[in-house]
């Protein structure tokens, strides 16, 4: 007798583990004990990992980034409560395919600004508030606008490091040349953002 | 093994200093060599769920069988979630979350007791009509185990954790858990035959 020839006499189907983790999730919410809540859409620019706490939206990740090592991240400087519950996301993943067939130019969901911090966090919520769809701004631009004009590589670091890509429009910051610079998405995800929104 | 497992209302950590020669016992085979903190990193609880959901399910199936199964699983889990910040990252997850679930498993079947009104047939009846020829003789034959002996089966057959551990658990000494496993497997033997064949059709 092995512990495999006894566990085999007790299978355990996929479906009924899918429901007992939904009535987790129902659970966790209702007791507050779902610190972050998580789910991936795809996209024109690749799956995205979206995460929030009960305070709004925390990240939002390419796949390039890893999204198993971006859980792990927020795992340890946010909270490890951490859930696949799709309900708490439902809305922005329905405002991003709005906003992927090019019929929606701002977002309305509450954002947690918990990853950013300082200076990082004033020149996001100034991009954020600020930077309308369809425009661009220069990192130099940003500085100004952020209140520290020579400030212009810590605004190129918060634009690389933005927890909320997408929804905190940092692809719409561009180099004073004209090219796209850098992203955390990676300068073609740039690219695909800023065709969309100017054939719009 | 010398281990060590600490109990407060529904958190407990689990340290395992020594490797024995059951390594199903650990998450992972780190020699025989102490485990400290930082070389673990705390995954997201979504990661525990996946990785044990199953052999809970499995355990509590066994423990306070199929009707109760389902909440003894949420409630392990939803418990599990709370106290989860406060788990050290070198901890035994399994073992935990098999503690937490034993605990659980009391607190229904009591419940199960004080609801119960005295009728001819077995409580678990209901179970079997809803089962399929299989469970039925399964379940039948788990349940029938004197408690001690259920537990000790699901605790090292199912969820794969060594007796020392089984022992904190059972509150028992560890050559009595060994015993209760032993007997339990015996007479699973007698009555629920396939155990043995399952091992020549895996």
């Amino acid at each position: 007798m092995t512990m495999h020839n006894l566990a085999e006499q007790f299978p355990v189907d996929r479906d009924h583990l899918k429901r007992l983790h939904a009535r987790l999730e129902n659970a966790a919410q209702a007791g507050d004990l779902l610190d972050i809540a998580y789910r991936t859409v795809d996209s024109a620019v690749g799956p995205l990992l979206l995460a929030a706490t009960p305070l709004g939206l925390l990240r939002v990740a390419f796949a390039n980034e890893g999204h198993d090592s971006v859980l792990q991240s927020l795992s340890q400087r946010i909270s490890p409560r951490i859930l696949e519950a799709a309900g708490r996301l439902d809305p922005i993943a329905r405002q991003l395919d709005e906003f992927f067939t090019g019929h929606r130019h701002s977002f309305d969901v509450a954002l947690d600004w918990s990853l950013s911090r300082g200076f990082r966090r004033t020149v996001l919520e100034h991009l954020n508030a600020d930077i309308g769809y369809g425009t661009t701004t220069s990192y130099a631009a940003l500085a100004r606008l952020s209140g520290s004009p020579k400030a212009v590589r810590a605004v190129g670091t918060a634009c690389a490091t933005n927890p909320i890509p997408i929804v905190v429009p940092c692809h719409r910051v561009i180099r004073s040349d004209g090219s796209v610079g850098a992203y955390r998405g990676g300068p073609a995800a740039k690219r695909v953002l800023l065709g969309l929104e100017r054939d719009r | 093994m010398v281990s060590h497992i600490s109990q407060r209302a529904d958190v407990c950590t689990v340290k395992v200093w020594i490797l024995t020669e059951e390594p199903q016992c650990v998450a992972e085979p780190v020699g025989d060599v102490r485990v400290t903190v930082d070389q673990h990193v705390k995954p997201p609880f979504e990661a525990v769920v996946l990785q044990h959901g199953a052999t809970v399910l499995r355990v509590v199936r066994a423990v306070v069988g199929h009707t109760d199964a389902d909440d003894a699983w949420s409630e392990t889990f939803l418990a599990a979630l709370r106290a989860y910040p406060r788990l050290p990252a070198d901890a035994n997850i399994e073992a935990w979350l098999v503690t937490i679930a034993h605990r659980k498993a009391i607190d229904i079947t009591r419940a199960a007791t004080r609801r119960a009104i005295p009728v001819a047939d077995p409580p678990d009846s209901a179970a079997r009509e809803r089962a399929d020829t299989h469970d039925l003789d399964l379940d039948a034959a788990v349940g029938a185990l004197p408690p001690k002996q259920r537990q000790a089966v699901a605790y090292h057959y199912l969820a794969g954790l060594p007796y020392a551990d089984i022992a904190v658990i059972l509150d028992s000494s560890v050559a009595a858990a060994r015993r209760a496993g032993a007997d339990g497997i015996a007479t699973l033997r007698r009555t629920y035959p396939r155990i043995d064949s399952a091992r020549n059709h895996p």
